[in-house]
């Protein structure tokens, strides 16, 4: 297969866009096509100061690349999560993150979960029982409040994940299975700011999670390949290799469920449209986030019991 | 003559003359789900395997 742009041979091919590039025009294609995306959904500018949720993994650290490449002010957001599992998974991650910040003289904020709060994620989640004995729903509750936490405290304009749309087509692929209208309505690639809530964004959100891979081989991006110890059975992951094997079949398949999602959304053409006015949302008394329901949000809700199991022993 | 994949330490012996495409489904490895590499370099479906091939294939799922 030869490259679409020099005729040389091909390193990736993209089925999903009949596209197949060399390893120097793929390098080129990424950062074009973020740019597009950003420019696009109107994630955020080159004037404004970019936090960057780092985890050590491909995605994140080339999200961060492409950004810094394309000369947006982008920092980096690393958050320890204490996980071990036999494997040193939180410190591996965390020293191939403080790596890449170093080689490429960057600005990388690290929050230790366990210095911050008294302890890991897993011990979180044992104590407060919450997760049917994985730590994945106090790990991701944890992260989305500290993650908003730094970008709110330290001034940020915009919060950026990696989410790739692997990620956002196996999201909404559950949220479909079970028509969970309010998560319906929240995805996109940007979540605006509300009170006490940081812009989100995702410029990653259409490239393939494939893509990304190939990404950081092509760029010699040193990420951690080992799975979270945790993630081994998840939802997620299944409904990524049931996807996997629809675009194995019918390429563009993910890319066409995700686009056309999206644009039924802004045409106002789903059913939960009329449900949005319902979604209000109330202010934490204690940390003044959002949350669903009035009184603590689940993360100070989170804390507090752990307080309280920590005062009885 | 016979190539071998590998895929997370465990490994599948394929015939020479292949292509990486009919490799991956006769080991019942889902295209879409790796990135196949020969000696560091990234290689597409279409690439016929010889023999004494050695590829390496990396996983590209990840998430929780």
């Amino acid at each position: 297969m030869k490259c679409r742009k020099c005729g040389s041979k091909a390193h990736v091919n993209m089925r999903q866009h009949k596209l197949a590039l060399c390893r120097e025009h793929y390098l080129e294609w990424v950062p074009e096509q973020t740019e597009r995306f950003i420019k696009k959904y109107g994630m955020f500018t080159r004037d404004e100061k970019v936090l960057v949720a780092v985890s050590g993994g491909k995605d994140s650290l080339s999200l961060w690349d492409i950004l810094v490449r394309l000369g947006y002010q982008a920092d980096g957001l690393y958050i320890g999560l204490g996980i071990d599992g036999g494997i040193g998974y939180s410190h591996e991650s965390q020293r191939l993150t403080e790596k890449f910040a170093n080689e490429h003289d960057l600005k990388l904020h690290i929050v230790d979960i366990e210095k911050e709060y008294g302890q890991s994620i897993p011990v979180l989640s044992e104590m407060t029982h919450r997760g049917k004995g994985k730590p994945c729903s106090v790990c991701g509750l944890t992260k989305r409040h500290e993650m908003n936490r730094i970008a709110r405290d330290l001034g940020y304009d915009v919060l950026a994940t990696g989410h790739n749309l692997d990620d956002e087509a196996a999201v909404l692929f559950g949220n479909t299975l079970t028509w969970t209208s309010e998560y319906l309505l929240r995805q996109g690639p940007v979540l605006p700011s509300t009170e006490g809530l940081a812009r989100k964004v995702k410029p990653l959100c259409r490239f393939y999670e494939r893509e990304m891979t190939a990404y950081c081989l092509a760029r010699g991006i040193e990420y951690i390949y080992e799975e979270c110890p945790f993630a081994e059975g998840s939802t997620s992951i299944y409904y990524k290799e049931l996807l996997n094997q629809l675009e194995n079949v019918r390429p563009g398949a993910k890319l066409i469920f995700y686009l056309k999602f999206l644009e039924a959304r802004r045409r106002g053409d789903l059913f939960v449209e009329q449900n949005e006015a319902q979604a209000h949302l109330h202010s934490c008394p204690k940390c003044r986030q959002p949350t669903s329901a009035p009184g603590l949000c689940s993360f100070c809700r989170l804390m507090e019991k752990t307080q309280q199991l920590d005062t009885v022993s | 003559m016979t190539a071998k994949l590998i895929l997370r330490g465990k490994e599948y012996e394929v015939r020479a003359g292949m292509t990486l495409l009919d490799a991956l489904k006769k080991s019942n490895i889902v295209p879409e789900a790796v990135i196949a590499t020969r000696d560091g370099e990234m290689i597409l479906d279409d690439e016929i395997l010889k023999d004494g091939d050695v590829v390496k294939l990396i996983a590209v799922i990840s998430g929780g």
